[in-house]
């Protein structure tokens, strides 16, 4: 099972990362994508497809000093 | 008065970095307009899709400063930078790199190394750093666009603590001194200014504030009287008095 952000998730694979994050309520352009390490860049989101293996972080910036 | 903060040749006429962290984002529009502030920081984490985002909060045309907390090594620091960099918002980072939980002292160490690291990969570096001289210059040596030593630990209001050790770098270093972390209050802000440093950071100053746009403007107001203060010299100091009117026409002679 895919691993995002430290979870198990279920219903990822198969799916572009592009559609996951939609489906999801992430937007585009306020996120950063990694995938096993490396980033994913946003062009590649719509033809990127998670499978079993990945380990993905889903970030964006917050409150900080 | 033409009295630019320049850092990797962008142009800033505030000389006031604000941090986003511990208030709510509905005071942050308010508190960039009340600070002036042309530079805010951010931190980088795990998105929650639930939330809002920051940026939304966060008026147009203000640089974004994000920066690497939560990194333990020059590793980790590397490794948020360049996620931070991927989300779109620019080139300028600041490197945290603490793993003292207690004190949350950096690294100066792994900070010279993300430093070299990142400034190769074209980022304008900003490293957070305990002022130290020869790590400063390994700083410089590395490629940052800044120096960013701390007054007094993160989060503590303490004030500038590392007062005679900013002042070496003021003095010894040529790139831009930005005190980072411990100013507590305005008249804080205002002494390092009057000492020499192009910018002071500030948070939890303002976030833990009662009326915290207010106090925004304060520290705003007290970051120009400083560096007026300094472009202007200061007056001297005599151990005796010196009278301030004439000491001739007086009703008695």
């Amino acid at each position: 099972m895919a691993k995002i952000n430290g979870k198990e998730v279920s219903e990822a694979k198969g799916k572009t990362v592009g559609r996951y994050i939609e489906e999801n309520g992430y937007k585009k352009t306020y996120i950063a994508v990694e995938i096993n390490g490396a980033i994913l860049p946003k062009a590649e989101y719509e033809s990127r497809i998670i499978n079993d293996e990945d380990i993905i972080e889903i970030v964006n910036f917050v409150g900080g000093g | 008065m033409n009295d630019k903060l320049i850092i990797a040749g962008h142009e800033f006429n505030s000389r006031f970095i604000l941090g986003s962290g511990k208030y709510s984002l509905e005071l942050i529009k308010a508190a960039v307009e009340n600070a002036g502030a042309e530079i805010i920081t951010l931190a980088l984490r795990r998105a929650n899709s639930d939330s809002d985002n920051i940026l939304d909060y966060i008026p147009k045309g203000v640089t974004l400063l994000p920066n690497t907390s939560g990194a333990r090594n020059a590793e980790e620091a590397v490794r948020i930078a360049r996620l931070s960099r991927e989300v779109g918002c620019g080139d300028f980072v600041k490197i945290e790199v603490i793993h003292d939980s207690k004190y949350l002292l950096p690294d100066n160490y792994e900070t010279i190394k993300a430093t070299e690291i990142l400034a190769k990969e074209g980022f304008i570096v900003m490293p957070y750093m305990y002022p130290d001289l020869n790590a400063a210059r390994d700083l410089v040596n590395a490629g940052a666009a800044t120096i960013m030593p701390l007054g007094a630990p993160i989060g503590s209001n303490k004030g500038i603590c590392t007062k005679d050790f900013i002042k070496i770098l003021i003095e010894e270093i040529d790139l831009p001194i930005i005190v980072d972390a411990g100013i507590g209050k305005p008249s804080q802000a205002c002494e390092a200014m009057e000492m020499g440093a192009a910018a002071v950071m500030a948070n939890t100053a303002i976030a833990t504030a009662g009326d915290i746009p207010a106090m925004a403007e304060a520290f705003k107001k007290a970051i120009e009287a400083g560096r007026t203060a300094y472009l202007s010299g200061m007056g001297r100091v005599i151990e005796k008095a010196s009278a301030s009117s004439p000491l001739t026409g007086f009703l008695q002679d």
